[in-house]
């Protein structure tokens, strides 16, 4: 066993359980506080990549996830929560079993998928791309699932970092490039934020449900 | 042939050390929880003495009783006996451990179990019924998660029978494996929920309205009464030399390695078992019981990890291969 494949496998089996536990979650706060652990085990596993590739300017990378989406991301949501005032809210999700089912079958999904389709790469590229397939399809569920506008920047944010870890296990993503993903998805969470002060201000709720009754879709 | 007197000496010392200690196991449990609370709790041997007073005492059984009733305690306290005498405790390859893998351990449990909540409804009052009816629910989820941490395990050691799993993993390097993580967290909550234990049902309880196991038991007295607590504390016992021979294995004995060595890992296995009921104290006293609505979303946790763990470990045998 080498132990290069082992903890990189170690970091990214954590990053997917953090997922599921993100869907798992229905109360804000705890939303918020598992999506800053995912943020930090995605510096982790971005500073394990940086050694054992020998590629320095990826722990700047890690340093932008720990920064960004570790601290100040979390903050500002905790905040935006606190004056929106529904941080007692509990979620009401459409039923943990079964959207647990279902991210399950994502899970085999990707994990077949890209373990197929990649056959010729090396072994620990192979399977952090699977990981991070399977932890974007996930950020997707949970944004599908959620009804509450907080959650699903969340879900997201939780979409951009599985797309940074397969950025980072497959060699080729430059700096350049990530650094202005990074500060693209921090100016999202502004434009999210304002939208999501508008949205309340207007229906006096969070729930993106009654979006679709303006928008003519139910009545 | 002498490592086959070996083997069946070591099956005689396992199977009756099982017994022997599965009182004082539970004893070490309840004296850590009383301490705690500030209580000075019962003494360890009181398990003993328990089941010592309940076989001298007489028999009762209710006018509506079949024969079901009066055969399920021999039944369950043989099967789980025979579940605790296949899981390798101080010494690999012991003489009934080709017999059977985990797969009959889990089969052994849960005939056990079906016989119980037969029993449970037997007499037709409302709370065996409905003790019965909620065990059937908690097996129903916890099983699965059972099911798949040992295709897990045997997808890893490429074996299903425990003393070869035990041999892989302590000749395995030490390495950081997550799948086993996963594996050792869904089988925890797998025996607290099997054991009855807290945060899923409350050993310590007897008249409330969200027992489970006892609400089964409600009607035995005596000698019956006996068996099914014996075979409780035997399965306890059994669950934790499970997780103690699936993920704590250093220093087990190979069963031709002698009486010496077997003496040394005896001991060892002695002191983990105590060190997982100071625990299983520890965890009963800083947790709250569940509402029994929320048991599924907790079973159903383990589910996912025993699968994620599964995924995972596929995904290294893929790699690796």
């Amino acid at each position: 066993m080498n132990e290069a494949y082992d903890v990189s496998h170690f970091l990214a089996g954590l990053m997917l359980v953090v997922s599921f536990a993100l869907i798992y979650q229905d109360r804000l706060l705890a939303v918020l506080r598992t999506f800053a652990i995912q943020a930090i085990v995605l510096a982790l596993a971005v500073a394990w990549q940086a050694l054992v590739q020998d590629r320095p300017n990826l722990f700047i990378t890690a340093g932008l996830a720990l920064g960004l989406k570790g601290i100040v991301i979390p903050l500002a949501l905790h905040r935006m929560i606190f004056r929106l005032g529904i941080h007692r809210d509990v979620e009401q999700v459409v039923g943990v079993g079964l959207t647990m089912l279902f991210g399950l079958a994502l899970t085999a999904l990707s994990l077949m998928l890209v373990l197929k389709a990649t056959a010729s790469a090396p072994a620990v590229a192979r399977e952090v791309l699977a990981i991070a397939l399977a932890i974007i399809l996930l950020g997707f569920l949970m944004m599908i699932t959620r009804r509450n506008a907080v959650t699903q920047i969340i879900g997201f944010m939780s979409i951009e970092n599985g797309l940074i870890l397969g950025a980072t296990g497959a060699r080729g993503m430059p700096l350049v490039v990530e650094i202005s993903v990074a500060f693209s998805v921090l100016i999202a969470l502004f434009v999210f934020a304002v939208f999501v002060f508008r949205i309340r201000e207007r229906f006096d709720t969070v729930d993106v449900e009654v979006l679709e009754r303006v928008r003519g879709d139910r009545t | 042939m002498t490592s086959s007197v070996y083997s069946i000496l070591g099956q005689g010392i396992q199977t009756l050390l099982v017994l022997a200690i599965a009182p004082a196991i539970t004893g070490v449990t309840r004296l850590v929880k009383a301490r705690l609370m500030r209580k000075s709790g019962p003494p360890l041997l009181q398990g003993y003495r328990d089941l010592f007073k309940l076989l001298r005492k007489e028999v009762i059984v209710a006018d509506t009783a079949s024969w079901l009733f009066r055969v399920s305690p021999y039944l369950i306290f043989s099967l789980a006996w025979l579940a605790a005498t296949l899981v390798p405790t101080f010494a690999t390859g012991l003489h009934f451990s080709w017999t059977g893998d985990v797969i009959v351990i889990v089969a052994l449990l849960g005939t056990a179990r079906f016989f119980q909540t037969l029993a449970g409804m037997d007499v037709g009052t409302a709370f065996g019924g409905m003790g019965s009816s909620r065990e059937s629910m908690i097996a129903t989820m916890a099983e699965p998660a059972m099911l798949l941490v040992v295709l897990n395990l045997a997808l890893i050691a490429s074996s299903s029978r425990l003393p070869v799993i035990a041999d892989y993993l302590v000749t395995q390097p030490l390495a950081i494996r997550v799948s086993l993580a996963l594996a050792l967290m869904s089988l925890v909550i797998v025996a607290l929920a099997e054991n009855a234990r807290i945060p899923v049902d409350n050993p310590a309880t007897h008249l409330e309205l969200t027992m489970v196991h006892e609400a089964m038991i409600l009607e035995y007295s005596g000698r019956h009464l006996a068996l099914i607590e014996a075979a409780s504390q035997l399965k306890l016992v059994m669950y934790g030399s499970l997780i103690i021979c699936l993920f704590l294995p250093f220093g087990i004995a190979s069963v031709d390695s002698g009486p010496a060595a077997w003496f040394v890992s005896l001991v060892l296995y002695v002191g983990k078992l105590t060190l997982a009921a100071i625990t299983l104290g520890l965890w009963e006293v800083s947790i709250a019981k569940m509402r029994v609505f929320r048991v599924g979303e907790f079973l159903g946790i383990a589910f996912i990890f025993a699968f994620l763990g599964l995924l995972l470990s596929f995904v290294t045998e893929e790699l690796l291969r």
